[in-house]
């Protein structure tokens, strides 16, 4: 693939995008040639989804321009939109995926790429196989299933074949958010293989992907984001894993961390246990540990969360042995997490409302010092705690959240990847709260998609198809484990 | 750092704005009442008060309950209160039988009634997994023909310590207004200052975040349809008494009415965010306008068309759901 | 035939839910005749289903708006509405009439597209149109009356060979909602608004539009059942169809349609529609006292969300 030095096919110049007060995008430079894959690195929160958003045209950058083939598409007058993105071939496939359960894969294939004629159908059907064929031999997929019945992994590697066929325009650039985070390896490696023949027949690709690995595999050069800039851009042969940990903004203390947590937890009252059921192994929670949960995303980590949450609010599960109160943190705030009409301090004070009152009514006083002790515990950055909890950023809405669950008085506190979105700098203060917290003799049990992150835990389950497939310690912790044990164990 | 300044001041103010929804509604009905007067076609200014104020007493007492419902989720009302109201009346009249003794006796058992038909349908909101505005239509059904069975050709009046009540004024003011304002302020006071209240609001605005944060979303769901459609069914014996007996349609306006008012005095129609003191202001307004449209010869369909237009209007310039992303 | 049916899946539950409206038309079809033997004729199946054709047109305008993951309220008042035009304007004034019918279709677009731009709740904006439709209707109508175009009352009183008028009518709009909701480009960009917006969004999709087009749709089906409602009544009142709203979410649900997710069956629908007008004759030659038959209509609701429901629960949805 070799590096072109003509005339770009896309140039990004002084990018910047602002939500609210969080400056999510600062003076982003961007240059993609034909031909070109670029791997992009970056925390959650580092600004990669809204330098993205921007270039497929679901955002509208506050300043900056955009230039296609030397052609200005932001400033001209003209509106930038997908539609319009689509049109001179630019095209993404999300981290959320995007089917419509009720439709079938050939109909899904119509919304993203309507074909004209009366045998729409059988057209779409034909296109996406095709692709499917190129991308995924051997996938066993029907055109005529409904997308619904799939598993998440099928679901990705449908919405990516999708997104490569040739229809009305065609396909220029490629961006590629996490395509890989609900593969398995197999699946993963033949998304790589394609893109790798892709680039070399001249198309361009943005691959975004926490998988460091798969950077050094495809990538003709690499850039990494961090707190909204972009902090490296070279090629690929001129940098290695380090330096871009390096430039993403690592943790220093994370070899502090691992020292300094105990290991004798062996004879702390239990808090968990889940049997051992239908292929799955026992899960065992004990006072003052901060269990992980790894493996490929939506393989069932969310939706143990959500059951042990469930078993001590309705009070009765055999089966789901918890044994003190439980606190959620949720990672998708808007749709769990967040109440959108209140203040921030409604929303820190919703789990420990009990704690407020006097003769059964909520006293207002209590309310007020309780959120503010929970406000400087965890450095909120906000002027009034009165103020709309939507003033906020997203790492200060995660906090509020934090706040919520710590405020509970729960011995055991769930998190369901609450870091996403995020800045480095929340994301520090929060691990340390973690810490203290569980030295304390608060257990957590943390799910979370950046594998980094688990190495806060003290074990890690590692799930696969809703199953407990395997158990590491934090001194064995390595990537390669996990992947390999989520599948060796998935195989056998 | 200065530019973000006056962004977190406009979110101040609008912010601020938003904790007023009731100032619509309340400069509403006082622009109708300045309109009615000076068009001279209703006399005496204190007559029209005391009026407004009674016939706008009944309206919020059932719609502080329908307020609690459609708080508690988007698109989530009470349908069943046009049947409660006629069940409810037609038990009170049964009960208290002509006898000042049985007067509250009758209460309690319109109350109960109505309580009973909130359980119901929250029983088969529940049960069928269906939006509550499907599970109270058809529960109305029914319950207006429990209804009819009790109540048709009943010719019994009320008591006549009831009657006097229902139509005492002191200094003035209705006793019923009265009542009304003291059911308000509880209502307020249960929003505002109870978990109950808390929780009502957060399964409103998240009903995820509201089960994640711990709020039981089953009890505070099902207090809410009970205590709607309790206070329907109080409303339904007041009817009674004030209108010399019960018939079957006494609570029909009642479903236009109440949700109307609810949205007019700016309870937010995606649940989460009652407000209590708009509700005066809106049916204030409501009956105002209804008084000046027949004063001016408009027939009932005039009157239909335009609460439809009014409800939709409303709801669109506030934004249902787009101040919550 | 299985996507005619929207058979989704071979589970047991999904074929029992597809199945499910076959199955009650056929029990209560037996059930009907067993009472009543003479029914079981060209004139007694034509009696017993006559009424069905408008209820088959508006459960159709009623399934469209459940596609786009909304819920109708006005159903049964804008088809009153319909019928009150047809026996005031059409005869007298036929081009006022259709331009009114045209304005009134164009209404509904815009309650749709104001529902997608504000992002309102459908039920409560339906609530409030469905007051307009009635007020509207009133206002044209006061009492009962007016007079049906001759042409529309000789259209519904055709003597169709082989089979009564009603059943080719089912025919018709059960393969008629099959093409457009399940078949057509844009039925499936319909159904993909109901199933997941943000997709249509993101692949360039104006969703105002789509809604806006789903209500329009609505509204025109919505029409097609008032004129044949007034053609078969020859005269209109505003509340003559007022049942509706209840009856074609009962029927829609029955055919297996469903409140979210934009997983609709139209001829499952139609098979609702023809199920709920012979269980209403079918209670009338139980001899049900008029009292209680407001409360069985809301029973058999009652009974048909319960089935479902209990399908879901055999399947092992949440």
């Amino acid at each position: 693939m070799p590096l072109t030095q003509q005339e770009p096919l896309v140039q990004a110049i002084g990018l910047s995008k602002s939500f609210g007060a969080v400056l999510a995008l600062q003076g982003a430079e961007l240059r993609i040639g034909k031909g070109v894959c670029i791997g992009v690195a970056g925390h959650n929160g580092a600004g990669k989804s809204t330098l993205m958003n921007i270039l497929c045209g679901t955002l509208q950058p506050d300043a900056g321009s955009l230039h296609l083939d030397g052609q200005d598409m932001v400033q001209a007058g003209s509106r930038w939109d997908v539609r319009e993105a689509r049109r001179v071939g630019i095209r993404r496939v999300f981290q959320e995926l995007s089917l419509c359960d009720n439709l079938t894969l050939a109909e899904n294939m119509h919304i993203a790429s309507p074909l004209p004629g009366r045998h729409w159908r059988r057209d779409a059907a034909a296109l996406l196989m095709v692709q499917l064929d190129l991308i995924f031999p051997g996938h066993g997929l029907k055109p005529h299933q409904p997308a619904g019945e799939l598993p998440i992994g099928k679901r990705q590697m449908v919405e990516i074949a999708r997104a490569f066929v040739d229809a009305e325009h065609p396909l220029r650039l490629m961006i590629l958010d996490e395509p890989t985070s609900s593969l398995d390896p197999r699946c993963a490696d033949q998304l790589l293989a394609h893109i790798r023949r892709f680039v070399a027949q001249g198309g361009s690709c943005i691959l975004i992907t926490h998988k460091l690995d798969e950077i050094f595999a495809v990538a003709d050069r690499v850039v990494t984001m961090k707190d909204g800039r972009i902090v490296d851009d070279c090629l690929r042969v001129n940098t290695d894993r380090s330096r871009l940990v390096r430039a993403m903004g690592q943790n220093e203390d994370l070899e502090k961390s691992r020292q300094h947590r105990q290991t004798a937890h062996s004879h702390a009252r239990e808090m968990v246990r889940i049997a051992a059921a239908d292929g799955s192994a026992e899960f065992v929670v004990r006072s003052g540990e901060v269990i992980g949960m790894a493996g490929l995303a939506g393989h069932g980590q969310t939706a143990l969360l959500v059951r042990l949450f469930r078993a001590t609010q309705q009070g009765r599960d055999a089966s789901h042995q918890v044994g003190c109160k439980v606190a959620f943190v949720a990672g998708d705030r808007q749709t769990d997490g967040i109440f959108p009409l209140w203040s921030i301090a409604r929303n820190m004070s919703q789990a420990s409302l009990a704690a407020c009152k006097r003769y059964g009514l909520l006293d207002p006083g209590r309310e007020r010092s309780m959120v503010e002790q929970w406000r400087t515990r965890l450095d909120l950055r906000t002027e009034d705690v009165n103020l709309p909890v939507l003033s906020l950023s997203g790492g200060n809405q995660q906090k509020v959240l934090f706040a919520r669950a710590l405020a509970a008085d729960a011995g055991m506190v769930l998190m369901d990847d609450p870091m996403r979105g995020v800045d480095v700098g929340t994301k520090q203060d929060v691990y340390q709260l973690i810490r203290a917290e569980a030295a304390a003799g608060r257990s957590f049990v943390w799910y979370s998609t950046e594998f980094e992150e688990l190495y806060h835990c003290d074990r890690v389950y590692v799930f696969n198809s809703g199953r407990i497939v395997g158990e590491i310690g934090r001194t064995d912790l390595t990537e390669e484990k996990v992947v390999h044990m989520s599948f060796e164990a998935a195989a056998a | 750092m200065s530019a973000i300044a006056p962004l977190a001041n406009l979110r101040i103010w609008r912010h601020r704005a938003a904790r007023a929804p009731w100032l619509g509604s309340t400069l509403a009905a006082l622009a109708a009442f300045v309109i009615t007067i000076a068009n001279g076609q209703i006399q005496g200014v204190a007559g029209l008060l005391a009026a407004a104020l009674s016939f706008s007493a009944l309206t919020v007492l059932v719609a502080l309950g329908q307020m609690l419902v459609i708080s508690t989720g988007p698109g989530n009302a009470d349908l069943s209160i046009p049947s409660t109201i006629a069940l409810s009346s037609a038990v009170s009249m049964l009960v208290m039988n002509g006898s000042d003794a049985m007067v509250l006796p009758g209460l309690l058992a319109a109350t109960g009634v109505g309580a009973a038909v909130g359980l119901s349908n929250f029983g088969l909101i529940r049960l069928l997994r269906i939006p509550p505005i499907i599970a109270t239509l058809a529960n109305s059904l029914m319950v207006m023909s429990v209804a009819i069975s009790f109540g048709r050709g009943l010719k019994i009046k009320p008591p006549p310590i009831f009657i006097e009540l229902v139509t005492l004024r002191i200094g003035g003011i209705p006793l019923l207004a009265m009542l009304a304002l003291v059911v308000s302020l509880l209502v307020w006071l249960v929003v505002e200052r109870t978990a109950f209240g808390r929780s009502l609001c957060a399964l409103g605005q998240n009903a995820r975040a509201a089960e994640f944060s711990g709020v039981r979303t089953v009890r505070t769901s099902l207090l809410a349809y009970v205590i709607c459609a309790g206070l329907a069914g109080l409303t339904g014996a007041l009817i009674a008494g004030f209108a010399g007996g019960n018939s079957l349609d006494q609570g029909d306006e009642y479903l236009l009415l109440t949700i109307a008012v609810v949205v007019i005095g700016g309870t937010s129609v995606s649940g989460g965010r009652p407000c209590v003191p708009g509700i005066w202001g809106a049916a204030l307004f409501m009956f105002l306008l209804v008084a000046m449209l027949n004063a001016a010869g408009a027939s009932a369909g005039l009157r239909m068309l335009l609460t439809g237009a009014i409800i939709i209007s409303v709801i669109a310039l506030a934004g249902a759901g787009s101040d919550r992303s | 035939m299985s996507t005619l049916f929207a058979l989704e899946g071979r589970s047991a539950g999904a074929a029992l839910r597809a199945m499910l409206p076959l199955l009650a038309l056929g029990g209560l079809l037996a059930a009907v005749f067993y009472r009543q033997p003479l029914a079981m004729s060209y004139f007694g199946l034509n009696l017993l289903l006559n009424l069905a054709i408008p209820v088959a047109f508006a459960t159709m305008a009623q399934v469209v708006i459940l596609a786009v993951g909304d819920l109708d309220l006005s159903t049964g008042t804008f088809v009153s509405l319909v019928a009150t035009i047809g026996a005031t304007l059409l005869p007298t004034e036929p081009l006022l009439g259709v331009v009114a019918l045209a304005v009134l279709t164009g209404v509904y677009a815009l309650a749709g597209a104001l529902v997608e731009w504000r992002k309102l709740p459908s039920i409560v904006v339906t609530l409030g149109l469905s007051f307009i439709w009635l007020g509207c209707a009133v206002l044209l109508l006061p009492v009962p009356g007016g007079k049906a175009p001759q042409w529309l009352v000789a259209a519904m009183n055709v003597k169709t060979p082989l089979a009564p008028l009603p059943i080719w009518v089912a025919l018709a709009t059960a393969f008629m909602g099959y093409l457009l909701i399940t078949r057509s480009s844009f039925g499936t960009r319909i159904r993909g608004l109901g199933g997941h917006a943000a997709a249509l969004a993101r692949a360039g999709h104006s969703l105002v539009l789509l809604r806006a087009q789903a209500y329009a749709l609505a509204g025109f089906f919505g029409v097609i059942a008032g004129l044949l409602l007034v053609g078969q009544a020859t005269s209109a009142d505003a509340n003559i169809a007022s049942r509706y709203t209840l009856v074609s979410i009962a029927a829609a649900i029955l055919g297996g349609c469903e409140f979210s997710g934009g997983r609709v069956s139209p001829a499952g629908a139609v098979a609702g529609a023809l199920t709920m007008t012979l269980a209403a004759s079918f209670l009338t030659f139980l001899n049900v006292p008029p009292d209680f038959q407001i409360g069985v209509q809301g029973a058999i609701l009652v009974l048909v969300l319960g089935l479902r429901a209990g399908i879901d629960l055999l399947e092992g949805k949440p």
